[in-house]
């Protein structure tokens, strides 16, 4: 599929979606509530994206960005997802009943950013003591005993 | 991470039907690094696996975050140690292709040889110790005796045998020492005439055939939902060899084979390890009396700024695709960098295909995973 084509398609399930073709990969802005349909519906639908290479989090200062980088092991072709939250209430549906390496990387995401994934079965700390405080890779972490930046 | 106060409580009494929960690890011989199971036993059954990571970490996405583009590559050898040079090498390729900095053939070709020398050596410890943690000690020994040849080659070419840091962005940090290709030939000469020994040793010991054949089944469909890559997805017959599906640098004009195998056991994984041993020595043949000569390094200026944008590349390392994906606000120190390990994919499927088995198949199916902890914990 061509980028417009895919485009076309994706305008079809979300109308609000914004595009951004600068980089290697088409990059596709949805808004957060559209975001687990949407997700379904390029996993069943004609876009068979069946493998979730990569989940992660980015702190821009004023918002938090979800970046979902999705492939197909048919065609292989990849898109980027992104959804921009609010930094001071992060909420996203999970996407780990639709790709099941979401679990862990949305377990990671959980404790290094703060972002609350509703009806994820296991949100618990990762890699992170159980008592550990703040969000390690948001950029207004400052942590005086254990110096991480250089 | 637990508390140990919570492990204490866990262990202290049986469950409600008789379950048992046992802890495996931090410290465990079978576990190679500080892996913590906490593992639900049901008599002998395993019920579930709870992996607890963090014994090893060290922030390396956040320290990269202040460190500048030539500096960063350094930090990621030390997270897969065994595939330390392949890691340099994609952290390398993503400021080559953010800044379009030339690579003269030279250093593809060097650098495409010591990936297949680092996936050899990262496979034969492998080797070695699968056998060990399933009760042979001798093939250990064997392993280490070809693997010792090449941590040789390394500690000439680049200075050290785990840690190489031979790859700068734009080419190689200094040329090739001049008995590099003699020690090669001669590491291709000894391999060739061991690598059978390993067949008879443990691929036709029917011991180890009967504790690994039919033990912890993937299937191709569950390999790719829980992202699994390298050996273990392509013994489920899943094809995902990134130096085949995307090729970089010289891989396209090399000939071999993507090793797959359809069981999706243990003994198919260990079988596509041994036979991407004998591919990799292929590929080497075919690259050690090619060398182009020229210069090693191409031209870069001195202080490399990304543009604004976003980068992502992969390379295919010894336990499968690494990918390094960095955003950058233009300055000299990347925005934001996620390291995509394989191993922590390949972990997260440990419970999938362990849970219902016998707690004497774990270390089967844990051990062909081929976890490195430090590449999970990062």
């Amino acid at each position: 599929m061509t980028n417009e084509e895919i485009k076309e398609y994706i305008s079809s399930l979300a109308p609000a979606a914004t595009y951004d073709e600068t980089g290697e990969w088409l990059n596709i802005l949805v808004e957060p509530t559209a975001l687990k349909p949407l997700m379904a519906a390029l996993r069943t639908g004609k876009m068979q994206m069946n493998y979730l290479f990569c989940l992660t989090c980015v702190d821009f200062k004023t918002h938090l960005t979800m970046v979902y980088h999705l492939s197909a092991t048919t065609h292989r072709q990849s898109i980027v997802i992104k959804a921009n939250l609010n930094r001071d209430i992060p909420v996203i549906e999970t996407v780990c009943d639709i790709w099941r390496t979401a679990e862990f990387l949305e377990r990671e995401v959980f404790e290094m950013f703060g972002v609350n994934f509703t009806n994820h079965p296991d949100l618990r700390k990762l890699i992170l003591e159980d008592d550990f405080k703040g969000f390690p890779l948001r950029k207004d972490f400052e942590d005086p005993i254990n110096m991480i930046k250089l | 991470m637990y508390n140990q106060t919570e492990i204490l409580k866990d262990t202290s009494e049986l469950g409600a039907d008789g379950e048992l929960v046992i802890n495996m690890g931090p410290q465990h011989p079978a576990t190679h690094g500080v892996l913590h199971l906490v593992v639900t036993l049901n008599g002998e059954t395993i019920k579930k696996i709870e992996p607890h990571l963090g014994y090893i970490h060290r922030s390396i996405e956040k320290m990269c975050e202040s460190l500048t583009y030539r500096q960063f590559i350094y930090v990621t050898s030390r997270m897969d140690y065994l595939s330390s040079h392949i890691n340099n090498l994609g952290c390398a390729l993503l400021v080559e292709k953010g800044m379009a900095i030339e690579v003269p053939d030279r250093a593809k070709y060097i650098r495409v040889i010591l990936s297949e020398l680092t996936r050899i050596a990262s496979h034969e410890l492998w080797l070695g110790a699968m056998a060990m943690d399933l009760g042979a000690f001798t093939p250990f020994f064997y392993a280490f005796r070809e693997r010792e040849m090449i941590t040789d080659i390394m500690e000439d070419t680049c200075g050290a045998r785990l840690t190489m840091n031979y790859i700068v962005p734009g080419g190689l940090m200094y040329d090739l020492h001049p008995d590099f290709q003699k020690k090669v030939k001669a590491f291709i000469t000894q391999f060739k005439s061991k690598v059978t020994e390993y067949e008879d040793l443990v691929t036709n010991n029917i011991i180890f055939q009967s504790r690994t054949k039919g033990v912890g089944i993937l299937s191709a469909e569950d390999a790719i939902s829980y992202g699994c890559t390298g050996p273990v997805a392509r013994a489920s017959g899943v094809s995902c060899d990134i130096r085949k599906i995307y090729p970089y640098e010289v891989y396209d004009k090399v000939e071999f084979d993507e090793v797959i195998e359809t069981a999706g056991d243990s003994f198919a994984r260990y079988i596509v390890r041994v036979k991407e041993m004998n591919q990799s020595i292929r590929i080497i043949e075919q690259l050690i009396d090619n060398i182009p000569e020229g210069d090693f390094v191409g031209k870069t200026k001195n202080v490399l700024k990304l543009p604004k944008g976003e980068f992502y590349s992969r390379v295919e390392t010894a336990r499968g695709e690494f990918g390094v994906y960095v955003v950058s606000e233009g300055g000299t120190t990347p925005h934001r960098i996620k390291f995509r390990s394989p191993g922590f994919s390949n972990l997260s499927v440990l419970n999938h295909i362990a849970a219902g088995s016998k707690i004497g198949d774990l270390m089967a199916s844990m051990g062909t995973l081929d976890l490195v902890i430090p590449d999970i914990d990062r």
